[in-house]
């Protein structure tokens, strides 16, 4: 079975981001960028499922702008196969990257696709959904173990009320928790290798998918400050001050 | 303009978020229609009839949609919401995952997790772990979007609408529910409780979240956590705070050895008054801090226990 495995580029989670002056969005140059955190833990699980022999071949995709080359790279480091760009700048919303996924999937005919359940720039937490739909294929959102058998997967999602167990027939889309596994790091041997593995290149236009936006963004600004409040020292002047200053208990 | 919202329910009673799903769509404005879709869920329904600004209650009572899989549901959600101008959803792990697969459907962008509402096209949504608010104007004829419960109060419960049955849809056949772990707990739920205590990593295990848990009884308060804690196993995934675990915004929020990463304080940092108890002064957690005590939580915790007990001053 072949596992596609869509990642994203985004600003390192390390990072604090900063808003533009002029509103219109988050600073991006000079930002030290790093693959979505969600994104690795689906490609680590996508070889882990090869290394357990469910799966031959993974191959990476992203939709952004040139410098998503890195990213794809720093995946095939980590062991996928085989990766394709999708070049677009400024990256499509989830939608067109759904319908951009969909166009990959038709040529690429997997079993699976792994993702994110979230990228942490827009928080959007749509793109798998939005494929499955658009496929009429299963999903399992949130997922924090996984299990793939002959025609079907087993997930457990973690959801607001705590685990469910869910079966998905392949193919099926799976999109992953934090708690599903720790993702390797790429070792220096593997990361010459990854220069040479391929890396196919496609735009909206080749796959001929509309991508125009549907959103406009009217601003972006700072959330409201809190200030730091005052120290206590004590128990009692903790508990005296919730009770008669901020008489919340 | 006439608003769908797709209630979260476990067919006998509605889940709270619903009920702030509700208070969304009546600041929109216009008649709200309020869809309970599930298997023998007639309790469910009646319940929904009794939602403040809601018209009427649709129901959809077939064994396919028992358990809320998505790809039973986001057919039936397809098929109903051309007749309106909004769908709204709450942004609770049920909403996320039923929502966008009927945007798919419908080709329309959906609006995740919004936290105001500035005109029937526009919202404000957070981004980038809430470090930066975006205002967004939606192009697409239907709006589809769901809502941080957080943001909106709980609609009241004194009403009576009509209900009336829609069809049902069919079994996909894509998937099955095997079975679900719920946490169950007497103590009020994290995304509706007034108090909450959450600890971090500095709890060290999950025998000492039981001095948390003795202390969130004394307050009536419910217990959250870091990921580090859940993801160390000291707690069960359910209780994580955060970017990406439950957003939340009680009266009081109490952070016992958590060190207040961005991620974490996504989830917190609209609670009325926050208290952090940390033994490192330097901390994050102390930025956003009403009240702050540089202090060994292993001895803070019994000291606060103690000092509740005494009577008021
Ligand atoms: C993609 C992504 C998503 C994430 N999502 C979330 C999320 O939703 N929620 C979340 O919480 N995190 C999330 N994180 C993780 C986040 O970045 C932090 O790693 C995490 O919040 C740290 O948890 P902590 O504060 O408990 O642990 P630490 O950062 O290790 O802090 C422990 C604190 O305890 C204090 N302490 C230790 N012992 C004591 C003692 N005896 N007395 C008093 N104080 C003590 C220490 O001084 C320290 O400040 C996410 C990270 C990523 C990359």
């Amino acid at each position: 079975m072949k596992v596609l495995v869509p990642i994203k580029r985004v600003i390192d989670a390390n990072i604090k981001v900063r808003v533009k002056a002029d509103e219109s969005g988050v600073e991006l140059n000079n930002v030290k960028m790093a693959m979505n955190p969600f994104c690795e833990i689906a490609v680590e699980e996508a070889i882990r499922l090869r290394e357990s022999g469910r799966v031959e071949e993974i191959i990476v995709v992203t939709v952004g702008p040139t410098q998503s080359q890195e990213t794809l790279r720093t995946a095939l480091a980590m062991g996928a196969d085989r990766a394709i760009l999708i070049e677009a700048d400024p990256a499509p919303e989830p939608l067109a990257v759904a319908k951009l996924l969909r166009a990959i999937v038709d040529k690429e005919a997997p079993g699976l696709v792994l993702l994110g359940k979230q990228a942490i720039d827009g928080d959007n937490n749509q793109t798998g959904q939005m494929l499955s739909g658009l496929l009429g294929w299963s999903i399992g959102t949130f997922v924090s173990r996984l299990q793939v058998e002959d025609a079907v997967v087993r997930v457990t999602r973690e959801v607001d009320g705590g685990l469910e167990n869910i079966e998905l027939v392949q193919p099926a889309i799976v999109t992953v928790d934090l708690r599903l596994n720790e993702p390797r790091y790429a070792s220096l041997p593997n990361i010459m290798k990854a220069k040479k593995k391929p890396l196919d290149t496609f735009t909206p236009e080749t796959l001929g998918v509309d991508v125009s936006p549907r959103i406009e963004t009217i601003k972006v600004i700072d959330p409201p400050s809190r200030a730091a409040g005052t120290r206590v020292t004590s128990a009692a002047e903790l508990v005296d001050k919730l009770r008669n200053e901020a008489k919340v208990i | 303009m006439s608003i769908l919202v797709i209630a979260e329910h476990d067919n006998t009673s509605l889940r709270p978020a619903t009920l702030n799903t509700v208070s969304a769509a009546v600041v929109l404005g216009g008649e709200i229609d309020l869809l309970v879709a599930g298997g023998n869920c007639q309790g469910a329904a009646d319940e929904a009839a009794t939602v403040d600004g809601v018209s009427r209650v649709l129901m959809a009572d077939d064994p396919a949609l028992t358990d809320g899989l998505a790809e039973n549901l986001a057919p039936l959600v397809e098929s109903i919401a051309r007749d309106y101008s909004h769908v709204l959803a709450p942004a609770t792990t049920y909403g996320k995952n039923l929502l966008p697969r009927a945007a798919a459907l419908l080709d329309v962008q959906q609006i995740s997790d919004i936290s105001a509402i500035e005109s029937p096209d526009t919202f404000v949504r957070p981004i980038y772990a809430g470090n930066a608010l975006a205002t967004v104007r939606s192009l697409d004829a239907v709006k589809l979007i769901t809502v941080r419960t957080t943001a909106f109060d709980a609609a009241g419960q004194s009403s009576a609408a009509p209900i009336e049955m829609v069809s049902g849809s069919q079994e996909a056949g894509l998937s099955k529910f095997i079975g679900e772990e719920l946490t169950r707990s007497e103590r009020p739920e994290l995304t509706t409780a007034d108090i909450i205590v959450s600890g971090g990593r500095g709890m060290q295990s999950s025998e000492n979240f039981g001095m948390l848990e003795s202390l969130a009884d004394k307050l009536g308060a419910a217990v959250g956590a870091s990921r580090a804690a859940v993801d160390a196993g000291y707690v069960p995934n359910d209780y994580q705070v955060g970017q990406t675990g439950k957003v939340v915004a009680p009266d009081l929020y109490i952070a016992v050895g958590i060190s207040g990463a961005i991620q974490h304080l996504a989830g917190m940092k609209d609670s009325k008054v926050i208290v952090a108890i940390n033994k490192d002064e330097e901390a994050p957690i102390f930025q956003v801090a009403d009240y702050g005590w540089v202090v060994d939580l292993f001895e803070a915790i019994p000291q606060l226990e103690e000092a509740l007990d005494s009577p008021s001053s």
